[in-house]
């Protein structure tokens, strides 16, 4: 009798990229959710374009590279680059802020590198940083946390780029609290003054606190089904902390507390959902420490001494230059490789 | 990356082995060794063909010593090794020899290999000049291993290396370690062996124990063989052992391998490239042990082995104990038959088993499992995707290797960075691939690099040895040259009484030949891979080469 072969080894595969993918993107869920109920549909219409507009860019790459088109959509990677892109972006922004920023990461820092896998960069960080650093304001366009404005301002805001008559702009955006943090300090105010008003929550500013949380538990979720695994995470808000916890010891008026740093603007999400990002990340399981650590510190110096409020993209970015010379370093020692007694 | 030093003085083992040490990785897959475990073995029978490849173990395959229509019984050598790393095959019954011919054998290349077939008379008559049977504590070492030897006993567990070249080494033995852990889920041999035979085993360890010296001996098995760890310990009590320890070990896979094996109960590790006895220790598969009782205490040569017969494609899985050299064919009508969807034959397990082409192939020494399967239980592997680089392989390696990174450098034909990477120190068992998202076939990737090596590097030596003798020939006729010109000059100094440029000339000359000989030791090789191949990395080698020569021909015939 005659058999079909092939290679070792013969049991069924474990998971996929799809399965992966799929993962992180309900692990978003809850964060999503949270920003919506705070800041309005605005985070869902931005969730919308930004996929649309990924997966169109994908599907339209893929063609001139005469790829498999709908195989390669259905992996879930593009939508995935989308949302984390629509998430950093502010919920009132126009609508070609998230089509631009995504096409961007899309065509040119995933498919012209060679699609899923070939990427040196993170593509959502590098669309991000293409916006932040192009079309400034209108990233600064966040209504404020827990009063969001109504559907039809938001359509508004988002599709004529203006306020329905009647509603001043200024009524309905606000700035962050890591945005009032750097103006204020700048201004000679001291953080013991600025910790008692309403914008700065409980812990970390009113309505950021619950979105990192929302992070933070879908985060969780990840490790605990192991898509993604502790080092990058743990090292990056232990790089953070660390850092904001040290200078604030020096002087708390001048440097925010590490909760404040790690519960504020995009820090959950930076940890368990961007940096994680394994194809622009290191990949041996020390340098992914190194790596994790960091984007910490480097976000932290941004946050604090930079030119902008939030530094999570740049640091991913910076990192994602050095994770080849870093997984360099730190391979692991091979069996059999050193003197053979137990450590 | 660390260099292979080891320690001069490893330390003392630990005589009750209370501890178990973790190595890098390894899977947790799910057994299915009961479906043949829970029967009691079975015997095969004696098949109407046997068919017995003369390299059934690593080292040089033995030489046949029998032609067509001969007469041959039960025991009786048909072919005598090779060398210091080769053994005996013996006929497994009674019958005449039909043909010497190659025939299809279990081996991945799937390449017929030169068999002895022997045509079965049913009768099983023993050779009437059998060795006999030895009194192993009153006997000298070279008798015993001589007996070893000669009984054509072979690693069982898998890879097959000549039994009685591991033991005759001569290192100082610490540690004697027998394997009672299966290679993979499914295999369920060892255990049978245990749970059945567990009175032979002991006898046939405590032999090994005689041959080897070492200070202390451990049996392991896994830690969910209750049945065969009760079944040796009752073994031991009877016959008050001491100097024997059953320990269990976590079913973790790859820990029937014998570098694992030694991490895990010992915490020492093999070091890369070298042997366990470097580090004071040897394995020995149960099945070995058993087969040197065999050989000692029963005068019997390594004439049957147990096998699993098992998966989804075959009626009735069960251990079953088989002549060597029996059909797979014969096997599965034995357990009733294939199922209905049956769709690949695996040799071996499912991480690390081969599958074949055919069920004509026989059960030879190292044959521990046929694995027959359909596409429900083990379905084709789902088109590879790209690399996401996500590191599942790098937590499951046991080698605590980089397999995302071996698999750049193995398909971008980087082989430098690929060894650095160690490449080499890959076993080969599949976890990396197995938890893949990607569905990348990791495993062929780094075995296609290998042969790819192994092959560049014998056609550089081959180029070596080409310069080398090319230059030899430009010396000889620089030396033939200037012998002339010396000749020729001692004659025009004859003639006219001069000498004029003489030694200009002969400065040049020296010269020359200086920048010569620094070529040539300028050529000097340095290691290679291929220095030190087993002849059984040769036989994979000859095997791919074959299969390339045979494309070759095939997109030839094409055209």
């Amino acid at each position: 009798m005659e058999f079909k072969t092939w290679s070792s080894p013969h049991l069924p595969v474990e998971s996929s990229v799809n399965v992966v993918m799929r993962h992180v993107l309900l692990a978003l869920l809850p964060g999503a959710a949270c920003m919506t109920w705070l800041f309005g549909w605005g985070v869902v219409i931005n969730l919308l374009i930004a996929g649309a507009t990924a997966l169109a860019a994908e599907a339209f790459m893929l063609i001139l590279r005469g790829r498999p088109v709908t195989a390669t959509l259905l992996d879930g990677s593009a939508l995935l680059t989308g949302a984390l892109l629509a998430l950093a972006l502010a919920p009132l922004a126009p609508w070609w802020i998230a089509v631009v920023g995504t096409a961007f990461a899309i065509v040119v820092a995933k498919q012209l590198y060679g699609g899923l896998g070939y990427n040196p960069f993170n593509p959502a960080m590098a669309g991000y940083v293409v916006l932040l650093v192009s079309f400034p304001l209108e990233l600064t366009l966040w209504p404020a946390a827990g009063s969001a404005p109504e559907l039809a301002t938001t359509l508004a805001m988002i599709f004529t780029g203006a306020p329905p008559a009647g509603v001043a702009i200024d009524a309905i955006t606000m700035a962050t609290p890591m945005d009032t943090v750097r103006m204020q300090l700048g201004l000679g105010a001291t953080l013991t003054d600025l910790g008692k008003e309403p914008l700065f929550g409980i812990i970390a500013g009113f309505g950021w606190e619950w979105v990192n949380l929302a992070y933070l538990a879908g985060g969780l979720w990840l490790l605990q089904t192991k898509v993604i695994q502790w080092q990058i995470p743990a090292a990056m808000l232990a790089g953070l902390g660390g850092m904001a916890g040290i200078f604030h010891l020096v002087n708390p008026d001048l440097y925010a507390t590490p909760l404040f740093h790690l519960f504020s603007g995009a820090a959950m999400l930076g940890a368990f959902f961007i940096a994680t990002d394994p194809v622009s990340a290191c990949t041996t399981p020390l340098g992914r420490i190194w790596f994790g650590l960091g984007i910490g510190v480097i976000t932290w110096i941004i946050r604090t001494w930079g030119g902008y409020p939030e530094g999570i993209a740049f640091a991913v970015l910076l990192m994602n230059l050095a994770a080849p010379t870093i997984d360099h370093y730190t391979r692991p020692r091979v069996f059999g490789h050193h003197d053979g007694t137990p450590r | 990356m660390a260099e292979a030093s080891r320690k001069p003085l490893p330390p003392a083992i630990d005589p009750d082995f209370t501890r178990r040490y973790r190595f890098h990785g390894g899977l947790k897959l799910a057994g299915c060794r009961e479906a043949a475990s829970s029967r009691p073995i079975q015997q095969a029978g004696i098949p109407d063909q046997l068919i017995l490849p003369l390299a059934q173990h690593i080292g040089e395959p033995a030489e046949c010593l029998v032609k067509p229509g001969d007469t041959v019984y039960r025991g009786q050598p048909v072919a005598r090794a090779i060398g210091r790393i080769s053994a005996p095959v013996h006929a497994s019954s009674s019958g005449s020899v039909l043909a010497i011919e190659p025939r299809p054998v279990p081996h991945p290349s799937g390449l017929p290999a030169p068999c002895i077939v022997i045509a079965t008379d049913g009768r099983d008559t023993p050779a009437p000049d059998l060795p006999p049977v030895l009194d192993y504590l009153h006997t000298d070492m070279d008798t015993l291993l001589e007996h070893i030897r000669a009984a054509g006993i072979v690693g069982l567990g898998g890879a097959g290396f000549p039994t009685y070249a591991k033991l005759a080494r001569g290192d100082a033995i610490e540690l004697l370690v027998i394997n009672g852990v299966e290679c993979e889920p499914c295999i369920a041999c060892d255990d049978g062996l245990q749970r059945e035979r567990a009175h032979e085993l002991i006898e046939g360890v405590r032999i090994l124990q005689h041959i080897v010296q070492p200070a202390a001996c451990v049996i392991a098995v896994e830690d969910n063989m209750q049945e065969a760890e009760r079944a040796l310990r009752a073994a031991l009590d009877g016959r008050n052992e001491t100097g024997i320890r059953v320990v269990n070990v976590p079913t973790i896979y790859p820990t029937g391998g014998e570098r694992q094996l030694i991490r895990v109960l010992t915490g020492r590790e093999v070091p890369s490239q070298g042997f366990p006895s470097d580090i004071g220790i040897i394995v020995q598969n149960v099945g070995t042990a058993a087969a040197v009782h065999d050989a000692v205490v029963k005068a019997q040569p390594l004439l049957s082995r147990i096998v699993t017969v098992t998966g989804d494609g075959v009626q009735q899985a069960c251990n079953m104990e088989v002549l060597i050299g029996t059909p797979v064919s014969h096997l599965i009508a034995a357990a009733g038959g294939y199922t209905d969807h049956i769709e690949r034959l695996l040799i071996g397990g499912p991480m690390m088993g081969y599958a074949v082409g055919t069920d004509a192939v026989p059960v030879i020494k190292t044959t521990n499992c046929i694995l027959a399967v359909t596409a429900r239980s083990m379905p084709a592997p789902p088109p590879a995707v790209p690399c996401i680089r996500c590191g599942r392989c790098t937590e499951v390696c046991p080698a605590n290797l980089l397999p995302q990174e071996l698999y750049w450098f193995a398909r971008s034909g980087n082989h430098d960075a690929a060894q650095d990477y160690g490449l080499f120190d890959c076993i080969e068992c599949g976890c990396c691939a197995h938890v893949c998202p990607s569905h990348i076939p990791l495993v062929q990737y780094y075995r296609h690099a290998k042969t790819t090596i192994w092959e560049q590097e014998k056609q550089k030596q081959k180029a070596d040895i080409a310069r080398l003798r090319h230059e030899a020939r430009l010396e000889r006729l620089e030396r033939i040259r200037h012998e002339r010109e010396e000749r020729l000059a001692h004659r025009k100094q004859a003639v006219t009484g001069k000498s004029a440029g003489d030694a200009l000339r002969q400065a040049a000359i020296q010269a020359a030949l200086e920048r010569v000989r620094q070529k040539k030791e300028e050529a000097t090789a340095t290691p290679r891979n291929t220095d030190n191949l087993t002849p059984e990395q040769q036989r994979q080698i000859e095997a791919v080469e074959q299969r390339r020569r045979e494309r070759a021909a095939k997109s030839q015939d094409t055209d």
